[in-house]
C-alpha cells in the first residue's frame, strides 16, 4: 500500500481488475476456489457408489426443509394466529409446546413410531415401546404446564385489575415478551 | 386486459378491496413477503456464533471419533480407505484418559442433538436470502450461493444420516461411515467459507447492539407484523428446545436413575435392572448368531505369535493371572456405559505368551461371530501394552453373560465399543 501523500500513477491493478469482472475482491475468489477445491476432493469419494441417490440425499435435504418443512410450520403457525384471532396475547402458549413437542418428533421420528423395532431390540436387547408413551407423556407435560402458566397469569392479572376495574378481553393488547 | 374489463361487473364492495388486493399479492422474492418482526441482522448473529462454537466441536470430535478407530493401522478398522489426504491429521488413539471416547463422542452426538433447533432457527432466520432476485449479482455472489448449497445441504446431511444411524434407521444411499465422514469434509468446506466471509459482520452487528448506523438491516422485514414474540424471546424459545433435547438425551451417558432421566433417545429412558451383566450391550447374541454350541465346552481360544499357535480353553485363561480394569463400553451413536469393573488375562501377558515377552506389538483380533462389520479388529501396539487392556472373562464379578461377549471378550480403555471385540476366537500378535 502506498502512503497517503505519495504520488499515485494510474495503473492495472489486480483488485480492481477482479472487482470488474469477478463482482468481489480477490480474497473472496481465492477462498471459493479452495472452497471448491476442498469440496470436490470430499465430494467425489462422497458421489463415489450410489452417486444419484447421494446428490439426491444432499440437495434434496435443503430443498425439503426449504421448501416444505420450512412452509409447513410457517403456515401452521399463521393458522394458530388466525384462529386466535384478538386474542394474539395467547398464541406463545400454544406456539411453545407445540415447537418443543413438535421438534422432538421430528428428531426422534423413527424411534417414536418403532420404525426400527426388530432392529432396535437385536442390538439393544430391550424395546423402544417406550418411547411412544415418553413422547405423549412429555407433550403432555409441555401443554399442562402451558395451561397452569396461563392460569396464573389470569389470576394474577383478575387480582391486579381489581382496584382498577373490569377490561374486555379483546381490549388485551398483546403484552410483548421482554 | 380482460380483467380490467371485468372489474366494472364486479359488485362494488370486491372492487373497491381489489387493488390493495392485488398490490398486497407479494411472492417470496419480494423482502414485503417476510412479515415476521423476529428475523433481524441481531437473531442471526446470535443464532451463527452458537453454531460456529457448537459446529466446530462436532466437527472436531467427529474427526477424532475417526482417529480413535485407528484407520491407518489395518484395513478392517478402516471404513473409508479412500480418504486421502482427508486422513492428514491421524495420529496412535491414546488409551488414557479411560473415558476419553466415552467423553468425545458423547459430545459429538449431544451437542449435535442440542444444535437442531438453533441450526432451524438460523435457517429460517435468513430464508428470505433464499428468494432474493436477481439470484447472483455477479460472479463472484453466484460462487457465494453456491458455497451457501454446500453449507445447508451439507449440515441437513450430516445432521439427517447421524439422527438417523442412531436410531439404526439405515435409510441414507450407502454406508453410514463413507456418508458421514466425507460429507463432513464437503460440508466443512460450506461452513469455512461462510464464517470467513460472515463473522466479520455478526461480530460488528454483536458488538453495536445493531447494524451501523445508516445501513440497513437486510435481514429484518421492511413491513412487520405486530410482535406476537420479541427477538430475545423467540432466542429463548429456541434455547427451551435446546435445553429440552439435552435433558431428555445426555442421560444415555451412564448408568442409574441419569440414563432414566434420558426419556426421549435411544438407549435413554430406561435401566436395564440390578445384576452384573444388566448393562447396555451393541449387539445381541442372538442377533449375530451366537449359539451356546459355539461358546460352550468345545470353545477354544486360538493365540498366534512367533511360537506358533497355542490354544486355550476357558478354565485355562481362568488359572492364568487374573487382573482386574474399571472401564466404559461407549459406542459411535453416543450411549456410553458407567465403568463396569472387568476381570480377565491382560492382553500383554498373552502376548509374552505368544513370542513378545518386551513389548507387544499391534494385535488383530477375529471373533465368533460370522457376519456383520467389525468382526474383525485391530488394536494398536499401545492399546495391547496398556495394563487395563483385558481378554475380560468375568465382569462385575460374574462370568460374561452371552450378550456381553461369553466366553471371552477384548476391553481397551478410551477405545470405541466396536473394537472392544465380544465372543473372541482368535488373537494374532505382530506389526500390522
Amino acid at each position: 500500500m502506498s502512503t497517503p501523500t505519495a504520488p499515485r500513477r494510474p495503473r492495472l491493478s489486480v483488485r480492481r481488475l477482479v472487482r470488474r469482472w469477478y463482482g468481489e475482491g480477490p480474497l473472496h475468489l481465492l477462498l471459493l476456489a479452495a472452497t471448491f477445491c476442498l469440496a470436490g476432493y470430499a465430494g467425489v469419494r462422497l458421489l463415489d457408489g450410489d452417486t444419484l441417490g447421494v446428490l439426491l440425499w444432499f440437495a434434496g435435504s435443503a430443498v425439503l426443509h426449504d421448501l416444505v418443512l420450512l412452509p409447513v410450520y410457517a403456515g401452521a403457525d399463521r393458522a394458530l394466529r388466525a384462529a386466535l384471532g384478538p386474542r394474539r396475547d395467547l398464541v406463545n402458549f400454544v406456539r411453545v409446546p407445540v415447537f418443543l413437542s413438535g421438534l422432538l418428533l421430528l428428531i426422534w421420528f423413527p424411534l417414536i413410531t418403532r420404525r426400527t423395532e426388530r432392529r432396535y431390540v437385536a442390538a439393544s436387547g430391550t424395546s423402544p415401546d417406550l418411547y411412544l408413551s415418553n413422547w405423549l407423556l412429555i407433550t403432555g407435560a409441555l401443554f399442562a404446564l402451558s395451561a397452569f402458566w396461563l392460569l396464573v397469569r389470569a389470576l394474577r392479572s383478575r387480582t391486579a385489575g381489581r382496584g382498577r376495574g373490569r377490561r374486555s378481553a379483546t381490549k388485551d393488547r398483546p403484552s410483548a415478551l421482554h | 386486459m380482460p380483467e380490467r374489463r371485468r372489474i366494472p361487473t364486479l359488485p362494488a364492495r370486491l372492487t373497491d378491496r381489489l387493488p390493495a388486493r392485488l398490490a398486497a399479492l407479494r411472492t417470496p422474492a419480494d423482502p414485503g413477503f417476510w412479515r415476521s418482526p423476529v428475523r433481524g441482522a441481531r437473531f442471526t448473529a446470535v443464532l451463527g456464533v452458537v453454531l460456529l462454537v457448537g459446529l466446530t466441536l462436532v466437527f472436531v470430535t467427529g474427526l477424532l471419533s475417526y482417529a480413535a478407530y485407528n484407520p491407518d493401522l489395518d484395513p478392517v478398522n478402516d471404513k473409508t480407505p479412500a480418504k486421502g489426504w482427508l486422513g492428514f491429521y491421524l495420529f496412535a488413539w491414546p488409551t488414557g484418559p479411560h473415558w476419553l471416547y466415552r467423553l468425545t463422542q458423547a459430545l459429538h452426538v449431544t451437542v449435535g442433538i442440542v444444535l437442531v433447533p438453533v441450526l432451524l432457527a438460523k435457517l429460517w432466520s435468513v430464508v428470505p436470502r433464499l428468494f432474493a432476485l436477481p439470484p447472483a449479482r455477479s460472479v463472484g455472489h453466484a460462487l457465494e450461493r453456491l458455497s451457501v448449497l454446500l453449507l445447508v445441504g451439507g449440515a441437513l446431511f450430516q445432521f439427517l444420516t447421524g439422527l438417523l444411524n442412531i436410531q439404526l434407521d439405515y435409510l441414507f444411499p450407502g454406508s453410514f461411515y463413507t456418508l458421514h465422514f466425507y460429507g463432513a469434509w464437503v460440508f466443512l468446506a460450506g461452513f469455512v467459507t461462510h464464517v470467513a466471509l460472515k463473522l466479520p459482520q455478526a461480530v460488528r452487528v454483536l458488538r453495536s447492539g445493531g447494524i451501523r448506523r445508516g445501513e440497513p438491516d437486510t435481514l429484518a422485514a421492511p413491513d412487520p407484523l405486530p410482535a406476537t414474540l420479541s427477538r430475545r424471546g423467540a432466542l429463548v424459545m429456541v434455547g427451551a428446545g435446546s435445553l429440552l433435547l439435552l435433558i431428555t438425551s445426555a442421560g444415555r451417558s451412564f448408568d442409574g436413575p441419569l440414563r432414566r432421566i434420558a426419556l426421549l433417545t435411544p438407549r435413554g429412558g430406561t435401566d436395564q435392572g440390578p445384576g452384573p451383566n444388566a448393562f447396555q450391550v451393541n449387539k445381541t447374541a442372538a442377533a449375530v448368531r451366537i449359539t451356546p454350541a459355539d461358546t460352550g465346552e468345545r470353545w477354544r481360544l486360538t493365540v498366534r505369535g512367533p511360537v506358533g499357535e497355542l490354544r486355550f480353553s476357558r478354565t485355562e485363561l481362568l488359572a492364568m493371572e487374573q487382573h482386574t480394569a474399571a472401564l466404559p463400553i461407549a459406542c459411535v451413536e453416543g450411549w456410553s456405559t458407567s465403568d463396569q469393573l472387568w476381570r480377565g488375562v491382560r492382553l500383554s501377558d498373552l502376548a509374552a505368551l505368544a513370542g513378545y515377552p518386551d513389548s507387544p506389538p499391534d494385535l488383530f483380533v477375529e471373533s465368533l461371530q460370522r457376519s456383520g462389520s467389525f468382526r474383525k479388529a485391530a488394536l494398536r501396539g499401545n492399546q495391547v501394552r496398556d495394563g487395563r487392556s483385558l481378554l475380560a472373562l468375568e465382569v462385575n464379578g460374574a462370568p460374561l453373560s452371552p450378550d456381553h461377549g461369553y466366553p471371552a471378550r477384548i476391553i481397551v480403555p478410551a477405545a470405541p465399543g466396536v473394537l472392544n471385540t465380544k465372543w473372541v476366537e482368535t488373537l494374532t500378535f505382530g506389526e500390522l
